[in-house]
């Protein structure tokens, strides 16, 4: 999909082997315009150093990173801790951000389900709520580019069902790319338009159903990881169906084992 | 009241005004011990000053911004913790700066009124200084406030931001210093960290919004200054001490006070 859309970040032939020890070799990997791209790996394949790459944290040792100059980019890192010192409440958080005003910032927690916390402190949020603040605060920057690092982390799993319905939503109203990192996988495919399988270099990219059956996905990370592949998109279509993410059984994940 | 009174107020207040918002920055970077260090640096600066016969307060000030700026760097080598080589800074920059001073001439300088204070024999002309730089500290805070809060939160969302994250710090570490060594020469290079994280510790508890910590720090602080002072005043007593003694049972009342709880 969206391959003449114009690219909004890409690495192409990127190495990095900081200290000697290379993490990312060779990495080509672009997001286009409107595109929602997962990149999966497992702990350690290099993912975040990716992601720091790509947005300029980090410098490549060779190849090149390529951003569409003036990119506004929305991000949400992988771990942000806010110490206790700092009183913060979930609203003063979000007026950190350079853009927004107060309607905005209403609007974006509104548009996210967590306008009854606005009060609160941010180190009182549950993990799910705190991720939704996160995701708000970069929608405030009417991104043309959303950068996600593994979003679902801590949240349990009804809570990971209303995140990825999120963006997915996020994506659909307003139209802007997403780069969505996961070590998660039966998640993380079901709203992808494109999976990038990485493990220092890229193993295999592509839709998620080609990437679910190469056969270097499947070494990587045991034969188990088909059926949750397979599970995440019958559970897209269930969705699709229904409406309602978890509408018609009592136990999603057992469903599809045992067919 | 007499005049050296009204002096060592007003010197009191202006100290405390910048130092409860800079206060709240050392506490949320988890910066006393850095800021404990950089402060002893300051004894260096007072040989300095002497031995090139500028005012004193000159030589401190760039004796913190230089070890400001070295311990930033010191600080970058992960092999050993941040605590173990503050631990080691501390301790030698306050052996080799009361040695410095002896060097550069025991008669002249009562390493005393350095270590723990001397407030009562603040000049007009010292009080311009004291608000001068606290004047310029804050407008730079004020400028810098979100940038500078952004930068504390989270490296990487402030650099998303368009934040210069590494300027940013820079300035915000040689602001502390320019603070450090106002306020060191107030209330005394051992004492000053306790005017910084003190106040912004009382205001903690209230606080709900930065911004309001920033408030409550400088006004816990201005009450400490003002109570110090006249406890000083009144049992003749030590003053930068007696200062730090007012901000501690400032912050005391502030935690063990009943609070209301919101519905």
């Amino acid at each position: 999909m969206n391959v003449a859309q114009p690219v909004l970040v890409a690495a192409h032939g990127v190495s990095l082997a900081p200290g000697g020890t290379p993490i990312l070799e060779r990495v080509d990997i672009a997001v286009h315009a409107g595109e929602l791209v997962s990149l999966i790996g497992p702990n350690g394949s290099g993912k975040t150093t990716l992601v720091r790459t790509l947005l300029g944290f980090a410098t490549p040792d060779s190849g090149r990173v390529e951003r569409r100059p003036g990119l506004r980019i929305g991000y949400v890192p992988q771990r942000l801790q806010i110490d206790r010192a700092m009183p913060l409440t979930a609203e003063r958080f979000l007026g950190l951000a350079p853009r927004g005003t107060p309607a905005a910032r209403r609007a974006a927690m509104a548009e996210l389900g967590i306008a009854h916390v606005a009060g609160r402190a941010v180190q009182d949020l549950s993990g799910g709520e705190f991720q939704r603040l996160l995701l708000a605060r970069a929608l405030l920057a009417e991104p043309e580019l959303l950068v996600m690092d593994e979003p679902a982390q801590g949240i349990d799993v009804v809570g990971q069902a209303e995140l990825y319905h999120w963006i997915a939503e996020l994506r659909a109203r307003r139209g802007c790319g997403v780069l969505l990192v996961s070590h998660d996988l039966h998640l993380v495919m079901a709203a992808t338009d494109k999976v990038v399988c990485l493990n220092r270099h890229v193993c295999c990219t592509g839709h998620p159903e080609a990437v679910a059956r190469h056969p270097e996905y499947i070494a990587l990370f045991g034969p188990a990881s088909r059926e949750f592949a397979v599970y995440a998109h019958k559970h897209d279509h269930v969705h699709d169906v229904a409406g309602h993410v978890h509408a018609d059984h009592d136990h999603p994940h057992k469903h599809d084992h045992a067919h | 009241m007499d005049d050296f009174l009204v002096r060592a107020l007003l010197a009191g207040l202006g100290v405390a005004v910048v130092a409860g918002p800079f206060g709240c920055f050392v506490v949320w970077r988890r910066m006393a011990y850095f800021g404990e260090t950089l402060a002893h640096t300051a004894l260096f600066g007072v040989a300095l000053g002497v031995l090139l016969e500028v005012d004193l307060i000159v030589g401190m000030i760039a004796a913190v911004a230089l070890g400001a700026l070295l311990l930033g760097f010191a600080q970058r080598d992960k092999r050993l913790g941040s605590d173990a080589i503050l631990g080691i800074l501390a301790s030698l920059t306050l052996a080799g700066g009361v040695i410095a001073v002896s060097l550069a001439g025991t008669v002249r300088i009562d390493l005393f009124a350095f270590l723990f204070g001397d407030i009562l024999a603040v000049r007009a002309s010292d009080l311009y200084a004291i608000w001068g730089a606290a004047g310029a500290a804050l407008a730079a805070l004020v400028w810098l406030w979100r940038p500078m809060l952004s930068a504390t939160l989270n490296d990487e969302l402030a650099r998303i931001d368009g934040v210069r994250v590494d300027a940013v710090n820079l300035l915000l570490m040689l602001l502390l210093a320019l603070v450090i060594a106002v306020a060191g020469r107030m209330v005394g290079i051992l004492l000053v960290v306790a005017l910084l994280v003190i106040p912004a510790a009382a205001a903690r508890r209230f606080a709900r919004t930065p911004e309001q910590m920033a408030l409550g720090a400088a006004a816990a602080g201005a009450v400490a200054v003002a109570a110090g002072l006249w406890g000083s005043f009144r049992w003749d007593t030590p003053t930068g001490p007696s200062m730090v003694v007012a901000a501690g049972l400032v912050c005391l009342l502030a935690w063990i006070v009943p609070r209301r709880r919101a519905a």
